[in-house]
């Protein structure tokens, strides 16, 4: 009998399957049939590896060989170089930035070496599709330890102890949670798992689901049995479609399993969960919002108290917890809170999930001990910033978090200490910025979504940010005024204080951040109507070097709306009325004859 | 699929299913199991290491002993072939030359099960000549 000497790992997250990773899959199926390797070799499709920058990922088993950007064409290399002559493909190996060699095994890239996976302990390593994988890994040993040997109680307190903190930004503590839903009595109770992941450039919580969705169905049985509740639902947006055919997958194999259902594990408890899809609003991800948006209703918040853990979901209490929290918990429950609780700083325990996005090189998922600081994250793992330009800040917990700076840098990244230096966790995702970015212009993007983003049932948030999305045109116009400014942080404060839920009172941070930490740059645009970063584009002007000028006529040519005049072989000019400052003209000109300033 | 009814039906299935994916469990950390590498060039496929590849993967798993059973490029012991190195875990890799079957039966059970060395190791003054190699 042939035995499965190797596996090779493909990455079937959403972003290396954009790069074709399926077709590599068929590929590889196809040449080992062709080899007569079908029955020695096992070709897995699997989560999220994190290391998307270099996507398609491939990892051959047993040699941890780690190949990066791998396409359908390279399916026939592989086998015969790679698992016929045992022959490492130097092409597909990762090199390293500083050394400039090839590295062949993932354990030894500066991405993954300061990296601790708990939440992602099974993406890019199991078949997210067959539970069987994932029972092998430890699945469902938690729910069944819970069931047969513990009461909700001891759950309880073990998830307390652990100091687990929710993670989808507030950093509530989960066992308090779950208590007070549990307390709180009814025949029909609810456990929702929020994953309406709606920040600009985060995506771990999708990944979670498209890379071990067992994690998350479990943990929500658990919190089941705890609460009282046999209903379980998972809020996803609808535009994850990979994570919800996974999620539906994982579902139906754990009810075949017997793992959900009536009566799991012989215990007389039972708990099904089902999924409920969003339209992609952002602000659904706030929990009144959502229940109402899974009840059919508009997705609008209410005012807290009271607290869904006693009027959620139909007016039934409901635990409601982020993708991220409940794929901790199983892992809590089978090596225990003192483990958990050794992981991480004081306060905040355990590790986080960040996406790394922006002006980084390794773009990315990634998960570090709270207490990394920014710049192990940034420097070491995201192998700092594109094409070798200055750090200039980071944003820190999407449109609602804050943009952190140089001085930042060594601070240990935890719930309370972000807050302190004026931004916050929020969900994970982190945004670098170079020193081509222009923070106004930054403050405005994330203005913008905020403003379309904004449900319109409280005036300040409504009108509010509408006005202050103005302002900021007007700043990046050259329109603007000292004194607008004042009015600009009064109005941040005024709309921080008076919204209904935490779109409202976090959406005035990427403002106030900016300009605590750089008012210089506000200034500079107020005043000089300069925009150091060159991002501002109407401030800018392009016009032509006499000296550089040959008279080619490319320039001239190539203008779309003809602002560029000039006989041939003589100098050009540009009609700064008529120029709508796209820069295809810089572009073109082959004497740098086209300035900016 | 019959329904899992208790912890103990988990545990078994989890048990039964683990041997599959401890090929994936290992090499996440090859330096705690023994690991095995068979020298596949073209010299040594024909003096029979596929074989004794297949023989190292499959007896291992019978025997259930933790390992990593890899293959190499021509490590330039054609005398000697099919060439075998291992590493308990701890200790520093030794090589064996001509391991068909036999050999590796003997291998397991004495070298990689007990520690003991057996005949038919590379002599280290060979590891020398070879350090004396540039390759280029």
């Amino acid at each position: 009998m042939a035995v499965i000497k190797y596996d090779i790992l493909v990455c079937g997250g959403t972003g290396c399957r954009a790069s074709e990773s399926h077709r590599l899959v068929e590929n590889l199926n196809k040449e080992l049939i062709l080899h007569n390797l079908e029955k020695e070799v096992k070709v897995v499709t699997t989560g999220c590896f994190g290391f998307c920058e270099k996507g398609p990922i491939v990892k051959i088993i047993p040699d941890n060989t780690f190949y990066t950007q791998v396409s359908p064409w390279d399916a026939n290399e592989i086998i015969e170089e790679h698992l016929i002559k045992g022959r490492k493909i130097e092409r597909l190996l990762y090199v390293d930035p500083t050394s400039q060699l090839g590295i062949d095994d993932s354990k030894h890239m500066d991405f993954y070496k300061k990296q601790l996976r708990i939440a992602l302990r099974n993406c890019g390593f199991i078949n997210p599709e067959n539970i069987e994988e994932s029972i092998s890994r430890n699945g469902y040993a938690a729910l069944a330890k819970a069931l047969e040997h513990m009461t909700p109680e001891t759950v309880i307190d073990e998830i307390k102890r652990s100091g687990l903190r929710g993670r989808g930004g507030g950093g509530f503590p989960t066992g308090l949670k779950w208590d007070i839903a549990r307390k709180n009595v009814n025949e029909i109770k609810y456990v929702v798992c929020n994953a309406d992941e709606g920040d600009p450039g985060a995506f771990m919580d999708r990944s979670i689901l498209e890379g071990d969705p067992h994690a998350v169905i479990e943990a929500m049985a658990i919190c089941g049995y705890c609460t009282g509740a046999n209903h379980g639902l998972i809020y996803i947006r609808a535009e994850y479609p990979l994570a919800i055919k996974r999620l539906r997958i994982a579902i139906d194999q754990a009810r075949e399993y017997g793992l959900l259902g009536d009566n799991i594990l012989g215990s007389g408890f039972g708990f099904d969960v089902e999924l409920r899809y969003g339209a992609g609003a952002f602000v659904c991800g706030e929990e009144t919002a959502l229940i109402h948006s899974m009840e059919g209703k508009r997705g609008e918040p209410t005012v807290k108290p009271p607290f869904p853990a006693e009027k959620g979901y139909r007016n039934k209490p409901t635990n409601v917890n982020n993708v991220e929290t409940f794929a901790n918990i199983p892992v809590i429950l089978l090596k225990g809170a003192e483990w958990f609780s050794s992981i991480g700083t004081e306060k905040s325990k355990g590790t986080k999930v960040f996406a790394l996005a922006g002006k980084i090189n390794n773009v990315g998922l990634i998960e570090v001990p709270m207490g990394t600081t920014l710049r192990e994250v940034i420097f070491d793992i995201g192998g700092g910033i594109k094409g070798g330009k200055k750090f200039k800040g980071v944003q820190t917990g999407g449109p609602s978090g804050g943009c952190l700076t140089e001085k930042h840098l060594d601070i240990p990244i935890d719930f309370d200490n972000l807050i302190e230096a004026g931004s916050m966790m929020g969900s994970g995702g982190l945004i670098v910025m170079d020193e081509d970015d222009c923070m106004v212009a930054m403050s405005k993007f994330f203005l913008e979504f905020t403003v379309e983003e904004s449900c319109g049932k409280c005036a300040p948030c409504r009108i509010g940010n509408k006005r202050l999305h103005e302002i900021l045109h007007r700043i990046t116009e050259g329109k603007s005024s000292r004194a607008e400014l004042a009015t600009l942080k009064n109005l941040c404060m005024v709309i921080k204080d008076t919204s209904l839920c935490g779109l409202g009172q976090t959406s005035p941070n990427p403002i106030l951040s900016t300009m605590e930490n750089f008012l210089d740059e506000y200034n500079d645009h107020v005043d000089n109507h300069k925009c150091a970063a060159g991002r501002c584009k109407s401030l800018l002007k392009y016009y032509i070097d006499r000296e550089e000028c040959v008279g080619c006529t490319a320039c001239a040519r190539i203008c779309p709306v003809n602002a560029i005049v000039g006989e041939k072989k003589q100098l050009h000019a540009i009609n700064q009325q008529i120029c709508i400052k796209c820069g295809a003209c810089m572009d073109k000109c082959k004497f740098n004859a086209i300035v900016l300033s | 699929m019959a329904k899992i009814k208790t912890l103990d039906d988990l545990r078994k299935l989890r048990d039964s299913l683990r041997t599959d994916m401890n090929i994936r469990e290992n090499s996440e950390h090859p330096d705690r199991v023994v690991q095995v590498r068979v020298a596949m060039s073209t010299c040594g496929i024909t003096s029979g290491a596929k074989e004794t590849m297949d023989f190292f993967v499959s007896e291992l798993k019978k025997r259930q002993i933790n390992a990593v059973v890899t293959q190499t490029g021509c490590m330039s012991y054609c005398y000697a072939e099919p060439t075998v190195e291992i590493t308990l875990p701890g200790q520093h890799p030794v090589v064996f030359g001509n391991v068909d079957n036999k050999k590796a039966d003997e291998l397991i059970e004495s070298y990689i099960k007990k520690g003991e060395l057996v005949d038919g190791i590379i002599p280290i003054n060979h590891i020398e000549v070879d350090q004396n190699n540039r390759r280029i």
